[in-house]
């Protein structure tokens, strides 16, 4: 369901070109659950920018559920994003002073949905990833790392998508709520969700089922792991 | 998103900076309080001297003597000239058309005595048409008839503040006696007051006939002004050539420019005078806009702060798939909304400030739906004018880097 052929990236700054993906392809069907794994510097926050649509590669193909979208527009890929992947980022970027309600919503006011379903999604969605009904209406500053972070999954899970995106989601957690955070997104996973995870650390990695390891912009390894 | 939502973001974020957006508020409502006070003061004067210049009649115009010219080069004046006679005040009521009254007047100012009391005023010298050529009305008693301008009879109206200094308030003195320069007069009625304080006011006037004037006070048989009446405001222009016509060739001066007398139309003076206080109105409103363009650019300051501050979740909302329209709106609705609340404390401010400048010093001031709709249009304006370049920097900018910053 999405497909990525022979991309390549290419940063321009002054005259020096800087390769950050060379020529990979690879495809990642539904309902997988795979690790992007590499040291930094390797391009994986290249390549998930362009999973996200968040950015569009110098050259090559990018077929998400069969379309080709490496050459839409801004706008156009903004769709995708809003109707089709949930990110999750490793600084969270919840909204400060908002509630934990109205965090989760906001993907829904831009897909025009109305105010009282989205409010029904949306505890749907937190109640899905096992936050506790008591802390809807805290503000979102006054949470502990895991909860955020599985608020930022719940929110990433209202719009339905296709995908979920989750860059270095442990980051900023210590090893034991981490643990939760991977574990949430395993039951995800086992919900049918497809889930990819980037990371550099090889622990979590293997909290997948399949792990592509990059290096210098290039896959060096597509394997799938055994538990 | 939708325009609730635009607008619920717009308040929380207004909201999240208390002092910040109020401060910036604060600029907003000096501006457009400033612009809405200057405005209702220049329109108030400007309908009070409108009303006040109306009030000395309708359709009013005024024969005013010019230079005496004599065979010597100096002039004595404009006004000075004592070349206007009855003869011409009845000249202009029977040869000119389209006249409705005429009216002559001999004044100056006597010292006047009544029972102990005395004041100093105007004595003006007229005959029975003045009350309609001048919107006069009579309280008490009756005005001058014609009878009493052909006998010279000494007799004398007196305005209500000169009753009140000569006689006191509320008192009916009819058939009392006044000493004007030492003659005796009669007070035979009193005319109602026309409001209007200081110079010029109808108040503080005594009239009497004008041939009375003339034989026992002035010692001359010219008189100060002519006032007429016209039929109607479209025949003013009509009218005054009429007079001027005749009176040059009554004065046998064959030259216009050299006339010994001036034609004044009362629609000419009204709009001299409402050209100088719309003048006025313009500059007091001009230089409040200042004040408004540097509140503008407050809303603009903070808007760039709002938007480099917020940059993160500008890049949130961009992956969650916020377009750049959507983006963009959010932050003009957040301008728009800040100067719009200004504008509306601004309004009660400005209106504020009008009431209490007629509460304390009693000018007048006149707050017009015309300036509320301006100022909340400039206000909507500024919103959009100064909120739209952060906006566009807002929207343009990349989510990736957005995501990033630090």
């Amino acid at each position: 369901m999405i497909e990525v052929k022979n991309i390549t990236k290419i940063y321009k700054s002054g005259n020096v070109e800087t390769k950050a993906l060379k020529d990979i392809s690879f495809s990642i069907s539904n309902g997988e659950f795979v690790a992007i794994i590499g040291p930094s510097g390797s391009g994986k926050s290249t390549l998930m920018h362009i999973l996200g649509c968040l950015d569009a590669p110098t050259n090559g193909q990018y077929f998400f559920e069969g379309k080709d979208v490496s050459r839409l527009s801004d706008d156009e890929l903004a769709d995708i994003r809003k109707k089709k992947i949930g990110f999750v980022f490793q600084s969270f970027n919840l909204l400060p002073r908002a509630t934990v309600l109205r965090n989760t919503v906001l993907p829904l006011a831009y897909a025009n949905i109305s105010k009282s379903e989205r409010v029904e999604i949306a505890k749907k969605s937190l109640l899905s990833v096992g936050l506790d009904e008591k802390l809807f209406y805290h503000l979102s500053n006054q949470l502990s790392g895991g909860e955020v972070q599985r608020v930022a999954i719940a929110r990433a899970l209202v719009n339905n998508p296709t995908i979920i995106l989750a860059d270095e989601p442990t980051g900023n957690l210590d090893t034991k709520t981490g643990e939760i955070v991977l574990e949430t997104f395993q039951t995800l996973n086992k919900q049918g969700r497809t889930v990819v995870l980037i990371t550099h650390e090889k622990y979590i990695a293997e909290h997948a089922r399949r792990t592509i390891s990059l290096k210098d912009g290039e896959i060096i390894e597509d394997i799938v792991n055994h538990r | 998103m939708l325009i609730t939502d635009l607008f619920e973001e717009a308040y929380l974020a207004i909201w999240a900076n208390k002092i910040r957006s109020g401060l910036t508020i604060l600029g907003i409502v000096i501006g457009i309080g400033s612009v809405i006070a200057m405005i209702s003061i220049g329109q108030g004067a400007t309908g009070s001297i409108e009303t006040s210049i109306q009030s000395m009649g309708s359709n009013l115009i005024t024969v005013m003597p010019g230079f005496q010219r004599t065979f010597s080069p100096v002039a004595t004046g404009r006004g000075a000239a004592q070349t206007l006679a009855i003869e011409d005040a009845e000249a202009i009521a029977k040869e000119v058309p389209f006249v409705q009254a005429v009216a002559p007047e001999l004044s100056r100012r006597y010292q006047v005595v009544a029972k102990g009391k005395n004041t100093n005023t105007q004595v003006v010298g007229t005959v029975a048409s003045y009350p309609n050529v001048k919107n006069l009305e009579i309280e008490q008693g009756s005005f001058i008839s014609e009878q009493n301008v052909r006998s010279q009879s000494k007799v004398a109206v007196l305005g209500p503040t000169t009753r009140n200094d000569l006689f006191g308030e509320g008192i009916i003195p009819i058939g009392e006696t006044i000493r004007i320069n030492g003659i005796n007069f009669k007070v035979i009625g009193v005319t109602k007051s026309k409001g209007g304080t200081g110079f010029g006011s109808q108040d503080d006037m005594i009239f009497i006939p004008i041939t009375t004037a003339q034989k026992f006070l002035a010692g001359a048989d010219y008189v100060s002004t002519i006032s007429v009446q016209a039929e109607s405001s479209q025949l003013m222009a009509q009218v005054q050539t009429g007079i001027t016509n005749l009176l040059l060739q009554r004065h046998n001066i064959a030259n216009p420019e050299m006339a010994d007398f001036s034609v004044l139309n009362q629609q000419d003076i009204l709009g001299a005078v409402s050209s100088i206080t719309n003048t006025m109105t313009i500059l007091l409103a001009a230089i409040a806009g200042i004040s408004l363009i540097v509140g503008g650019i407050g809303i603009m300051n903070m808007m760039m702060t709002t938007v480099t501050e917020r940059t993160r979740e500008i890049g949130l909302r961009k992956a969650i798939g916020a377009k750049r329209l959507d983006i963009s709106l959010q932050f003009l609705a957040e301008a728009v909304m800040l100067t719009f609340l200004g504008g509306a404390a601004g309004i009660i401010l400005g209106s504020g400030l009008a009431y209490g400048i007629t509460f304390f010093t009693g000018m007048a001031t006149k707050i017009s739906s015309f300036s509320i709709i301006l100022a909340f249009s400039v206000s909507a304006g500024i919103g959009i004018g100064f909120g739209y370049w952060p906006a566009q920097k807002a929207a343009k900018l990349n989510p990736i880097e957005a995501l990033r910053y630090e």
